[in-house]
């Protein structure tokens, strides 16, 4: 139950390019910022767009091959899928909505019936069993849209924003909720999401899509740790520079040079984290220290610090406590010292 | 004529303004007079208490049933075959179908009579398609009550078509996607899931379809005659009884007006409600 797929379609003015390796029961997200291509290569593999060129496979078996004439419909995939806004069907009670693809697929009513009721108590829906999807909460409308798709036992699950819908609250109930559902799915899964958050819990390989193009991909954690391009440093809430490495010190494109942890030699990527970069109001001496001069650029509450974004020489975020930041009167327009210590910098090939 | 006159006010507006200056107010009125009066007329000159019996004479109970059978086969047919044109013009990538669209509603504005004469040519024994069939068949159309139905079906169907065409353009598509990603095929997304998503459309164009093939008069006395239990329908009966019981025919208008209001009730939702 394995996908492979090379998506090749233009949406309007977007050229979109997409590669994908997804093994059985692993789940991969497609993570980028809106209008990134991301739902159009959902919407390739699920067979509701045509690609150009590429390949899409599913064990082995061709589902588009445009090259070869070969495209599946889209109600001959094995797949089940899960839309942004749900789209139960609004006449249908939550029961027979999951039944819909069982009865499409040629099961009896009663066979359909019985295997959806067991999804309905597995989901923890018997309440709302025959509650139409109106009177159903997000939270409650997501997992009916979940034991939709998983009902007809797919081999390739996809996700669009599954999660966007919902309120702040919901959100962290619904995503424990189907990050368990997804461990038990033996299948492949494909994720869509524009919330880092939503990726990082849920997937097991992250590929980020930015203008159609796959700019990185990685687990999570390699992704986070190690940024690639300035979208993904700021959705991990890193701060990300490049340069070229000679040992310990790194010159940066722009002619400033940064300390870091361990000597390599080359391009790289130098990444920081806002919470090692501390602030002065006068230069600080100590060494082995990494400092520059900066201006306060913005400033942003961030949990429970403010998250202070700094120019100059070498461009950085910072995070502060609220009373460092009265303290330095942290002002549009400041001017501050910014200082990291050379074991917080984490250099790594570009 | 600055006298103010009495508009009951409106309920937004509870600071006693109608806010409609006299220049609109003045021939704003005189139109609401014009089309109120005259069923107002019919109203108040109904024979109220010969009514039962009145309605109840056989030709009138002959013309009444022939009219809710043949208005209701009209539009029956209509749905059978303009619900999936409705479908086509809204959803098919057919070329030519702006064409199609213009060509399937002109009998929405054509004259009556003239879709009778029409039908006449067409299906009439001397017809294009009519004389072939007759001579192949024996079977004619003009002057039964299958030209009835044939006239309102040309007369009514479009009313049919523009609804459900606007209530499929109307409709989430997204829901089709949703059901072929669960394995329904074009026919069963349509029957299952485009069908009752646009059921209020279909409903309120039924509606209108039956109301308007109740009504009609002058493509069926132009194709269908003027015979008594056959074609004579509740509008001609009511033409009729004018020039020989002037009381049949007011007891029959208020029976097509009855019709006419409960009409417009089941369209309340779609039709009057617009602010």
């Amino acid at each position: 139950m394995s996908l492979s797929a090379h998506v090749v379609i233009q949406r309007g003015s977007l050229g979109v390019d997409v590669a994908l390796e997804v093994k059985p029961g692993e789940v991969l997200a497609l993570l980028g910022p809106n209008g990134a291509g991301k739902s159009t290569v959902l919407r390739v593999l699920a067979g509701l767009a045509r690609p150009h060129a590429g390949l899409v496979r599913l064990d082995g078996q061709s589902l588009d091959d445009p090259a070869a004439g070969i495209r599946l419909a889209p109600h001959r995939r094995p797949i089940g899928m899960v839309f942004q806004d749900h789209l139960l069907f609004p006449h249908l009670s939550t029961v027979d909505n999951i039944a819909f693809g069982l009865r499409a697929r040629g099961s009896s009513r009663a066979a359909a019936h019985t295997v959806a009721a067991r999804w309905v108590a597995r989901m923890h829906l018997s309440e709302h069993s025959s509650a139409k999807p109106r009177s159903l909460s997000g939270g409650q409308a997501q997992r009916v849209a979940l034991a939709r798709a998983l009902a007809g036992d797919p081999r390739l699950l996809l996700l669009d924003e599954p999660l966007s819908a919902l309120d702040a609250r919901t959100k962290l109930d619904v995503r424990a909720d189907l990050r368990h559902h997804l461990g038990d799915f033996a299948g492949a899964t494909v994720l869509v999401t524009h919330d880092p958050v939503d990726a990082m819990a849920l997937a097991d390989q992250l590929v980020v899509v930015e203008r159609g193009r796959v700019v990185q991909v990685g687990t999570p954690v390699e992704v986070s740790r190690r940024p690639r391009t300035d979208y993904v440093a700021r959705l991990v809430g890193l701060s990300l520079l490049s340069g070229t490495a000679h040992g310990r010190a790194v010159l940066l494109d722009n002619g400033a040079a940064v300390q870091v942890a361990e000597a390599s030699n080359g391009p790289v990527f130098v990444a920081i984290r806002p919470a090692s970069v501390g602030l002065y109001r006068s230069r600080p001496d100590g060494s082995p220290r990494n400092v520059w001069p900066a201006t306060v650029a913005g400033v942003t509450p961030y949990g429970e610090t403010l998250r202070v974004d700094l120019e100059g020489e070498v461009p950085l975020t910072a995070d502060v406590s609220p009373e460092a930041a009265a303290e330095l009167d942290l002002v549009l327009g400041a001017g501050v010292w910014a200082s990291v210590k050379a074991s917080e910098v984490a250099a790594y090939p570009a | 004529m600055n006298a103010p006159v009495s508009v009951r006010q409106s309920r937004s507006q509870p600071d006693g303004a109608t806010g409609v200056p006299a220049i609109l107010l003045i021939p704003a009125s005189i139109a609401v007079a014009f089309l109120v009066l005259p069923l107002a007329a019919l109203l108040v000159r109904a024979p109220w208490s010969t009514l039962g019996s009145l309605l109840s004479t056989p030709e009138v109970r002959d013309a009444l049933r022939l009219s809710v059978v043949s208005a209701s086969l009209a539009t029956l047919i209509s749905l059978v075959v303009g619900v999936p044109l409705a479908w086509v013009l809204a959803r098919s990538q057919i070329r030519g179908r702006g064409v199609l669209r213009a060509l399937v509603t002109v009998p929405l504005v054509l004259p009556p009579v003239v879709g009778g004469v029409a039908l006449l040519l067409a299906l009439g024994r001397r017809g294009v398609l009519g004389e072939p069939l007759y001579s192949a068949t024996g079977v004619s159309f003009p002057f039964t009550t299958t030209a009835v139905v044939l006239a309102q079906t040309f007369v009514a169907m479009p009313f049919l078509i523009i609804s459900v065409e606007g209530s499929l353009r109307a409709a989430d598509r997204r829901y089709e996607d949703a059901a072929a990603t669960l394995g329904a095929g074009r026919a069963m997304t349509f029957r299952r899931v485009t069908l009752p998503l646009i059921a209020p459309g279909v409903a309120a164009g039924a509606v209108l379809c039956w109301a308007r093939a109740l009504g009609e008069f002058g493509a069926t006395i132009t194709f269908a005659g003027n015979f008594p239990g056959t074609t004579r329908t509740m509008t001609l009966q009511v033409y009729l009884a004018l020039e020989t019981d002037p009381d049949a025919a007011i007891a029959l208008s208020l029976v097509l007006l009855a019709v006419s209001i409960l009409t417009l009730g089941l369209l309340r939702d779609r039709w009057l409600m617009r602010t």
